[in-house]
């Protein structure tokens, strides 16, 4: 219930304290805070329009009309990154059948990354990402259409490990998948998380995903974070604002009575 | 009249298969695919590529070019389908059954607007004039709950949200007043409880009108608590067929596990069980794979 579920370190994870975004004269951010440990994972919800996104986006570099501070290890980032910030954070999106490039072979793909930033022993590093997300060594030479949609999603996820990150931000990461591939991605996800400690950002419109995923979950609608609780609160139903509740209880299938409580919040 | 109609189920369908010619050849994507249907809200409901929404096409008659249909009966109201020309069968399409696509994006004509699509969709079946269907339309948004019809009546679709686009599509296809919808995806692309909000109006229209509904998702938990019955498919094929509030005694191992490999809520756990395919699934019935 508290805010202070996750306490940041101060100088490591991630730290964004009033952020606020503007579209042109449209203000899509008001005043976003919340930070990560090292190592933790928070989850942003929210349905779509909420700003969860933009979240991402500004940690990325890709908004231009922004305010606030935003700090990754402790260090303020400004108006643009370097590519030094690219070899800590790195992103997985939504749709592996639009993030990849259809014409380039998945070792080509994986290699990308290494040669921008000068890595040495680029093969080596394509194999071990390529086992670290389960697919062998015959997968370097497909092309993407070869490749089912969970196959897709574990390339996009083995190109974000091409540089040893140490952050990882998630849009909606499984959402384009069945379910039964959901669940293996999100134990790959999970096992990566542990195993090599990365500091997770996550946004999912899906309370249960976000609630696997990670130990704190900020709610967020119109731009605005609504309150950030433990997953475990989420999970047991203890949530105050009633923008959560109702995102909770809308969460739980159909249920007539339950629809024709719904209040508008746009 | 009446009571024969009611005693007659609305949709017969008898090893229904639905094969595709494709370069590298002959995909069967439905496999002896046999229900009756009445007035009721049946869910199929299975994974990517299970030939769920080619079951719902092939009903229409909608199925692509390179696919062939075959079925030892596939009749509705008592009248065989198969043997329909393309022409009687676009008089059945639309009037006595309809179809929800799931993305109002992609299933709205962008270049008209919301009304004269509705206008147009109710005269392609009943000969009124302009202002009687304009009436008519209007009507429907406000049954939509659409709060301010004559604005939206003139709005394009690029114009409206993704639940109102939704609710609109609703608006046309059930505006003609058919027998049988079939709604394939129907809110996949829309926010929880807008998704909750428009389905709680499909099912006002369903009830109201007596409507069959054949609800084609992905969503298991979401059908079961939607629907009275549950087809669950897999390659081509239902593997189960139960009644919506017995999911949870499900048998077969394929809907366990699509059950089972769902993060919930309720029950945290550190790794999520993965499904295990085994290939008995693909040919077997529901008591050689349960042995």
């Amino acid at each position: 219930m508290s805010a202070a579920v996750l306490q940041a370190v101060p100088g490591t994870g991630i730290d964004v304290s009033g952020l606020n975004v503007w579209f042109d004269d449209h203000q899509v951010l008001h005043g976003v805070s919340f930070s990560v440990p090292e190592g933790g994972a928070l989850g942003l919800v929210g349905e779509s329009g909420s700003g969860k996104s933009t979240v991402l986006r500004a940690l990325c570099g890709l908004v231009d009309q922004w305010s606030g501070a935003l700090r990754i290890d402790g260090a303020d980032l400004g108006k643009t990154r370097s590519r030094g910030f690219y070899r800590v954070v790195q992103m997985v999106f939504q749709d592996p059948f639009a993030s990849l490039h259809p014409r380039h072979t998945i070792d080509r793909t994986l290699s990308e990354p290494a040669q921008v930033h000068g890595l040495d022993r680029v093969e080596d590093r394509v194999v071990t990402a390529l086992e670290q997300v389960g697919l062998d060594r015959s997968f370097r030479f497909r092309f993407p259409h070869q490749l089912s949609g969970g196959q897709r999603q574990r390339v996009a996820i083995a190109r974000a490990l091409m540089l040893e990150p140490r952050v990882l931000l998630l849009d909606e990461p499984t959402s384009a998948l069945d379910v039964s591939i959901q669940a293996e991605v999100l134990n790959l996800l999970k096992g990566l998380q542990r195993d090599l400690g990365l500091t997770t950002l996550m946004v999912s419109h899906d309370l249960a995903v976000v609630s696997h995923m990670c130990d704190a979950v900020a709610i967020m609608n119109r731009g605005r974070i609504l309150e950030t609780i433990a997953a475990e609160d989420l999970a047991a139903g203890r949530v105050d604002h009633p923008y959560s509740q109702q995102l909770l209880r809308a969460s739980s299938g159909f249920d007539r009575a339950v629809i024709d409580s719904f209040v508008d919040w746009e | 009249m009446a009571d024969l109609k009611s005693a007659a189920p609305l949709l017969e369908v008898e090893d229904l298969r639905v094969h595709f010619h494709t370069p590298r050849g002959e995909v069967e994507a439905v496999r002896g695919l046999s229900f009756t249907l009445g007035r009721e809200r049946l869910g199929i409901v299975g994974e990517s590529g299970s030939g769920k929404s080619q079951t719902g096409r092939a009903i229409l008659g909608l199925t692509a070019g390179n696919g062939r249909i075959t079925a030892k009966t596939l009749r509705f109201q008592g009248q065989d389908l198969l043997s329909l020309s393309p022409k009687q069968w676009r008089a059945v399409r639309g009037a006595r059954m309809s179809m929800i696509m799931q993305d109002p994006k992609y299933s709205l004509n962008p270049v008209m607007t919301v009304g004269d699509q509705i206008v147009e969709a109710y005269r392609q079946h009943h000969r009124v004039s302009a202002a009687e269907a304009r009436q008519r339309a209007l009507a429907m948004l406000a049954r939509v709950k659409i709060r301010d019809p004559e604005r939206v009546f003139a709005t394009y679709p690029h114009e409206v949200s993704g639940g109102m686009g939704q609710r609109i599509m609703i608006a046309m296809m059930l505006i003609p007043e058919p027998d049988l919808i079939i709604a394939d995806e129907p809110t996949s692309a829309l926010d929880v409880t807008v998704r909750l909000q428009v389905l709680a109006i499909l099912d006002d229209l369903v009830r109201e009108r007596g409507m069959a509904l054949i609800f084609i998702s992905h969503d298991l938990p979401l059908v079961s608590s939607f629907c009275d019955r549950i087809l669950v498919m897999y390659k081509g094929r239902v593997v189960e067929d139960l009644k919506a509030s017995d999911l949870q005694s499900a048998r077969h191992p394929y809907t366990q596990g699509l059950l089972g490999c769902l993060p919930r809520l309720d029950h945290r756990q550190e790794t999520l069980p993965v499904l295990r395919r085994d290939p008995r699934w693909e040919h077997g019935t529901l008591e050689e794979v349960m042995r």
